[in-house]
């Protein structure tokens, strides 16, 4: 990735000389064997589209503003420390472009959100290839729009959600890209507050405290082919609308309030494709109407969906749920919410009429998580023989779980 | 004592019962890997059949075979051995006879689908470490319930009747009593109720290790505890250790005291 990405940068150096003299732009060369050595005084002889190409070395510098559209590259993964564990680049400039730096060395602060990065107010930046270690914040955007985020690794060192910053933290942000990042051990891995129309694709994100990928208030958004394992909780998607959550991966969610995705407040959004596999809870629904659930994988979770109060509207269809401990809780008893053509690993239903499609229903509630709700502790007697006479004799005539969810149409085979 | 474990070892090596019980589930565990050929899933299925009935064949084979040895027992008591060495080598015999049909009946269909290496083995040796302490204590108890009653009839109601009691009877009362009591703390009763019962034990054993991700939803303190540290398989095992000396210590007593 390294190797390719310094290529990559190299092709990008090349084409930006040869291109300099008709764009009147120079290319300030930053090395500690240079004429420049320290990077605050090559950031005040660069005007305009000019380039600074960093090679090699470590170099300790405080706060820099970067109030000119110029290209920071990196080449040789140069180190950059925050000298007085303050903020490192401040970019209020448009059209700039950080590439293939390593930072580090901001230092948490209760007063101030301290970033390595903060974007404040501009457009068009790209934040390339970025190594980003133990940093309060990693990347900070604030009214911030058309960016992007790329190849990006933000590895903190967050212990308590108290004491950590975010991976990424964009606010007040419109037409974001944000792709191929790993973001890890942060409070949330990315988070989005007032962001819309922006694209999450084929990031990582591992164990941050709080949230992989949180969303608040953040709407037309897509998320896809990202990755979410062992994080507090996968995905939290909150008071947003119209978010397309297609071919994502979320395990190892594994705790007390742990959920792969937790959706509160949220209306009219997608979520198809999805793999669910090994956490508490599959999905977690608060609140959250007119959202299509759709070809999604649910597997070895403890519940594979949790749809609390307020939630109507729902349409779950063509998902595979695959041996988990208990597949669905509904938290109010009228529901709207329509299951339909799903394959249950616990549907022990025929086909006589060999359609593929099971010719009884599936009660997909079992009486044990009632039980649960209850008394807890009884998740010990879980897999026992009597709870499982317990669940089949509600099954065959239902009296504590609603009878209206049901899925009329399961289906005898497991989806691709 | 080791020429009887020998004796009694070879005797049932060779009993039709025992061949049976073996390709049972030389049979069960091809069929599973037949359907899917993945090895976790056929552990998890195999756990859930074995729970129920590991216990249930090794109560009922116990007690048969005792039964089916008394006139045995008796000539042996005849000659220069000591009481102890007697019950001691026929009862070890018998358990490793169970334990050894077991672990080749659910293991030699696994090594041609690359159990050894694959990352299920944890799961199945799991699933295997179960099966093999079930059959022990619940032919242990069957040793205790055959020596206790002379009559035969009465002997397989016992056995049966046990069967019953902790697979089925005791986790409803379990259930019943954490119903009543649940607006009192009640983790340690939890606990405590699942150590009187070896297959809850056992069943827990393989939860730990397949249902991590729903048992990590509780909230209470000291299950979570229980549960989410190595702590709980600790004591599980500890626990079923002693299911196994006691019912064997109170059987050497009985050998020693027993007329007949």
């Amino acid at each position: 990735m390294s190797s390719n990405h310094s290529s990559a940068s190299a092709i990008l150096v090349t084409i930006l000389v040869t291109m300099a003299p008709q764009l009147s732009a120079k290319v300030i060369d930053l090395c500690p064997t240079c004429t420049h050595s320290e990077l605050s005084i090559a950031l005040n002889h660069a005007h305009n589209k000019d380039t600074i190409l960093i090679t090699g070395g470590s170099y300790e510098c405080k706060k820099l503003e970067i109030a000119k559209s110029i290209t920071i590259i990196g080449r040789q993964r140069p180190h950059i420390v925050s000298a007085d564990g303050d903020e490192i680049f401040v970019v209020t400039a448009d059209s700039v472009r950080i590439i293939g730096l390593f930072l580090s060395g901001v230092v948490t602060n209760y007063l101030k959100e301290n970033a390595a990065i903060r974007i404040r107010r501009s457009k068009h930046f790209e934040l390339i290839g970025n190594t980003i270690q133990d940093c309060f914040f990693g990347i900070y955007l604030e009214h911030a729009k058309q960016g992007i985020l790329r190849n990006n690794s933000i590895e903190g060192a967050a212990t308590t959600e108290l004491e950590s910053g975010n991976a990424i933290h964009a606010w007040y942000c419109d037409s974001l890209i944000v792709e191929e990042n790993y973001v890890s051990k942060h409070r949330d891995g990315i988070y989005l507050e007032f962001v819309n129309n922006s694209l999450i694709a084929k990031n990582t994100s591992k164990a941050n405290t709080r949230y992989g990928l949180h969303f608040m208030f953040s709407n037309d958004d897509k998320y896809l082919e990202n990755t979410f394992t062992d994080n507090g909780v996968g995905v939290a998607v909150m008071f947003s609308s119209r978010i397309q959550m297609t071919y994502n991966e979320f395990s190892f969610n594994w705790g007390r309030s742990a959920y792969g995705l937790l959706l509160k407040e949220m209306n009219d959004a997608n979520i198809a494709h999805n793999s669910f596999y090994q956490n508490t809870i599959g999905i977690f629904v608060e609140g959250s109407n007119r959202i299509n659930y759709t070809e999604n994988t649910f597997s070895r979770n403890g519940w594979a969906i949790k749809f609390s109060g307020g939630c109507s509207a729902n349409e779950i269809t063509r998902n595979n749920f695959v041996q988990n401990s208990l597949d669905l809780i509904v938290g109010s008893s009228i529901s709207d919410n329509r299951f339909h053509h799903n394959f249950w690993s616990s549907y022990t239903g025929y086909d006589l009429d060999k359609d593929q499609i099971g010719d009884v229903p599936h009660y997909p509630v079992k009486l044990f998580s009632y039980v649960l709700d209850q008394v807890p502790e009884a998740i010990v007697l879980m897999r026992s023989l009597f709870v499982d006479i317990l669940n089949f004799a509600e099954k065959v005539s239902p009296i504590f779980t609603p009878k209206e969810v049901l899925d009329p149409t399961p289906l005898m085979n497991r989806l691709p | 004592m080791g020429k009887i474990f020998k004796y009694t070892f070879y005797d049932l090596v060779r009993n039709r019962w025992m061949i049976f019980y073996t390709s049972f589930f030389l049979m069960l565990t091809s069929a599973l890997l037949l359907i899917s050929p993945d090895l976790a899933k056929v552990a998890i299925s195999l756990s859930n059949i074995t729970v129920i009935l590991t216990p249930l064949v090794g109560i009922l084979f116990g007690v048969m075979y005792y039964y089916g040895s008394t006139d045995y027992i008796q000539f042996l008591l005849a000659q220069p051995i000591s009481r102890r060495s007697i019950f001691a080598g026929m009862y070890t015999g018998m358990a490793a006879s169970l334990s050894g049909s077991l672990i080749l009946g659910i293991g030699l269909p696994m090594i041609p689908y690359g159990i050894l290496t694959s990352p299920a083995l944890g799961t199945l040796l799991i699933v295997l470490f179960m099966a093999v302490t079930l059959s022990i204590i619940f032919s242990l108890l069957a040793f205790l319930i055959a020596m206790r009653a002379k009559n035969k009839i009465r002997g397989f109601g016992i056995a049966i009747f046990s069967w019953l009691f902790f697979a089925l009877i005791y986790d409803g009362i379990f259930l019943l009593l954490l119903l009543l009591f649940k607006d009192y703390p009640i983790e340690n009763l939890t606990l405590g109720l699942i150590s009187f019962n070896p297959i809850d034990l056992a069943r827990i054993l393989t939860l730990l290790k397949l249902d991590m991700s729903a048992m990590m939803g509780y909230t209470g303190a000291v299950l979570q505890k229980f549960f989410g540290t190595s702590q709980g398989s600790i004591i599980i095992v500890s626990i079923l250790f002693l299911w196994v000396l006691v019912p064997y210590l109170l059987i050497m007593r009985m050998a020693h005291k027993k007329d007949f």
